[in-house]
């Protein structure tokens, strides 16, 4: 009877779509430990994106540049509506807002060192400006944040841009933790808060609530620095037309759109990947309303949230943005995950590729921790060095497309010079599916 | 004395001519006339100057002061001396939300009463109200002293770091993590210089102090529902 059993086929066991086995790893976790799960980074989850799009280069119609030899400038400038200073980059790829505390000091040095031999920008963060980064850092932003911690005039005016930070893209509506951790002696003095406790972020400002106020506060930012540099306001993607247009009308000079791809130091999970838009999404929303009141490229949009390559940077201006951010990338550049740290990655229960505990401050590679001796493995020269190629090389990816599709300048790439891999996609960015003349939304076929 | 008018001559001109003056000049004290309301009245102020603003103003009235004493002859709008580095801010009727959020030193006395949030995420600045302050006030508030010699709204301190608060009156309710505090003998030298600054005749021992339990320093689930 038993060898009968033995021969009778078997169902093969099935995995649960919906209680897969990382779902109910984490309903263990949360049921062990009772809180939440944080971490840093971005949303993991696959979302319609810039892969979702391709560039349709040159045919009968178009014809293209000659690769290397005719030009195809990348220059953009930032803060032209109301700035008597406004910002010049050579090359539209910025650094987003990273703090210290978040980061350690060579990171900081880092970026701040491998933005300006590119000739671009980098930002502050929460916790306020250091004396490192705005010494290596040709073109300095400086974040206006809701905690204001670190916040005060001396270093507003060292500036040559302020950030009014609404929200970001990994947690529209949130504001953030840095764990006790990471608050050294020097990060707890610049936030005047005691060492060690966890440091919340404010989710909103403290001192104003809406549009109306948000344009009075530009004005007092305006005054105390002369009008001198640009005001940028950042928003988590989330309503980009009605944000774009209502942070147009309060007076900013340039608007930051960050998608939900854009990482965070720490937040949680379920807010990372929950809340908020993907990047490809918002892009086109935000150029309407620029386009609907008449400031297209009069006041610029930036946008970030996922930018990898010159492919991204490429489609992202060819979608009507005027420069892009990057955070994740830039960190990977300097070496975040690198493989040479896997056996260390692994002690911390992850791997390589994967690790985001950025708030607990052990990372290997020495950049999202205070260790000192963590940090004292990031050499910040080789790291911004790195960092300066990466941004070379995604620039010259992005002009090796802007050639191939016949434009002298990154500026001049547009909606039409792409179509649409997905249905979603073509829904989002408002181009044709590949081999038709239609997108949702659209009529005809 | 250097007298400009507001409606006149325009905000850039005003606070571009009081950002000129550094601690060498000799246009130590200005009056501003016909203020009527405006916003950013004075804001950016780095120099040891006096300036008084003959009548109300809007939002962000002396705002990141640094150095300089300014006076108001009527009432502030939100967020009058937010981020204050230094130097006085003395108001002599009401004030709105937000008075002296997030302000970093310096000393600011209103005579009248403070509406909600006075004193929020404040990280070292004094307040001293005269009146009564609203709701939610001394939110986050990370380092410094607020007086009220008044009553107190809804929620004092809620979230608190390590500032210190000090109210005469009734407090209507205290938020997450704020306690009544023993008032030890510095502490009474702290309210007595304070108030004596201030113009106030209170006596420090007639006030309670209010500080942070510190049960909220760091994340504990047993404490979600205070959250």
């Amino acid at each position: 009877m038993k060898d009968m059993d033995d021969q009778i086929p078997r169902t093969l066991p099935i995995q649960s779509a919906t209680f897969s086995n990382p779902i109910n790893a984490e309903i263990r976790r949360a049921a062990a430990t009772g809180i939440y799960d944080i971490r840093g980074g971005g949303a993991k989850r696959k979302v319609p994106h810039f892969d979702d799009l391709l560039f349709l280069g040159a045919s009968v119609s178009r014809y293209p540049l000659e690769g290397y030899r005719e030009r195809c400038d990348t220059s953009v400038t930032l803060g032209t509506r109301f700035a008597k200073k406004p910002i010049e980059l050579d090359i539209p790829i910025t650094i987003a807002g990273m703090s210290f505390g978040a980061l350690s000091g060579p990171a900081k040095e880092a970026l701040g060192r491998g933005a300006s031999a590119a000739g671009t920008s980098t930002t502050t963060g929460d916790g306020g400006m250091t004396p490192e980064e705005r010494g290596h850092s040709t073109k300095l932003v400086y974040q206006y944040l809701p905690s204001r911690y670190g916040m005060n005039p001396n270093d507003l005016r060292k500036a040559d841009a302020i950030e009014i930070v609404v929200g970001q893209g990994a947690k529209p509506g949130g504001g953030g933790m840095l764990l006790g951790q990471k608050i050294s002696d020097r990060v707890a003095e610049m936030r005047t808060l005691p060492k060690g406790i966890d440091q919340r972020s404010a989710c909103r400002h403290p001192d104003w609530t809406g549009p109306d106020d948000l344009e009075i506060k530009i004005l007092e930012l305006r005054e105390i620095t002369d009008w001198q540099v640009p005001i940028y306001v950042k928003v988590g993607a989330t309503r980009p037309y009605y944000d774009t247009a209502l942070a147009v009308k309060a007076g900013a000079d340039v608007v930051v759109m960050d998608g939900m791809q854009g990482g965070t130091a720490a937040t949680q999970d379920v807010f990372i990947e929950h809340v908020g838009l993907p990047t490809l999404s918002c892009i086109r929303p935000a150029v309407q309303a620029l386009q609907d009141l008449g400031v297209h490229r009069e006041v610029q949009l930036v946008i970030s949230g996922g930018i990898r390559t010159g492919a991204d940077v490429a489609k992202a201006l060819a979608l009507g943005a005027d420069a892009v951010a990057i955070g994740t990338a830039a960190l990977v550049a300097l070496g975040d995950n690198d493989p040479k740290w896997e056996s260390e990655y692994q002690k911390l229960g992850t791997t390589t590729g994967a690790y985001d505990d950025w708030h607990e401050g052990q990372d290997p590679a020495g950049i999202t921790t205070q260790d000192p001796d963590l940090a004292a493995r990031l050499d910040p020269v080789d790291a911004g060095r790195r960092l300066r190629n990466y941004l070379k090389v995604m620039t010259l990816e992005a002009q090796t497309i802007a050639r191939a599709c016949g434009h002298n300048h990154l500026h001049n790439l547009e909606p039409e010079d792409l179509c649409a891999l997905t249905m979603e996609a073509a829904a989002m960015a408002r181009v044709p599916l590949a081999g038709t003349s239609w997108y949702p939304g659209k009529d005809g076929f | 004395m250097q007298t400009y008018d507001l409606e006149a001559d325009g905000l850039r001109g005003l606070n571009s001519s009081l950002q000129a003056q550094n601690a060498e000049t000799n246009q130590t004290s200005w009056e501003i006339v016909n203020p009527k309301g405006s916003h950013a009245i004075a804001v950016g102020l780095d120099a040891p100057i006096e300036v008084t603003v003959k009548g109300s103003t809007g939002y962000y009235c002396a705002g990141m002061n640094q150095q300089a004493t300014i006076k108001v002859e009527g009432s502030v709008g939100p967020g009058v001396a937010e981020n204050m580095m230094s130097g006085q801010v003395i108001v002599d009727g009401d004030a709105s939300q937000y008075a002296g959020a997030t302000g970093h030193g310096g000393l600011l006395v209103i005579k009248g009463n403070a509406s909600s949030r006075c004193g929020i995420s404040m990280k070292g600045i004094d307040i001293v109200v005269h009146g009564n302050i609203g709701h939610m006030s001394a939110f986050m508030a990370q380092a410094g002293n607020l007086v009220v010699c008044g009553d107190a709204g809804d929620a004092l301190g809620d979230s608190l770091y390590e500032a210190r608060l000090f109210v005469r009156g009734s407090v209507k309710s205290l938020g997450a993590d704020c306690i009544e505090k023993e008032m030890r003998p510095e502490h009474l030298n702290i309210l007595k210089d304070l108030l004596d600054r201030a113009g106030s005749d209170a006596k420090p021992e007639e006030f309670k102090r209010y500080g942070s339990a510190r049960q909220l320093y760091n994340f504990d689930i047993d404490n979600s529902a205070a959250y």
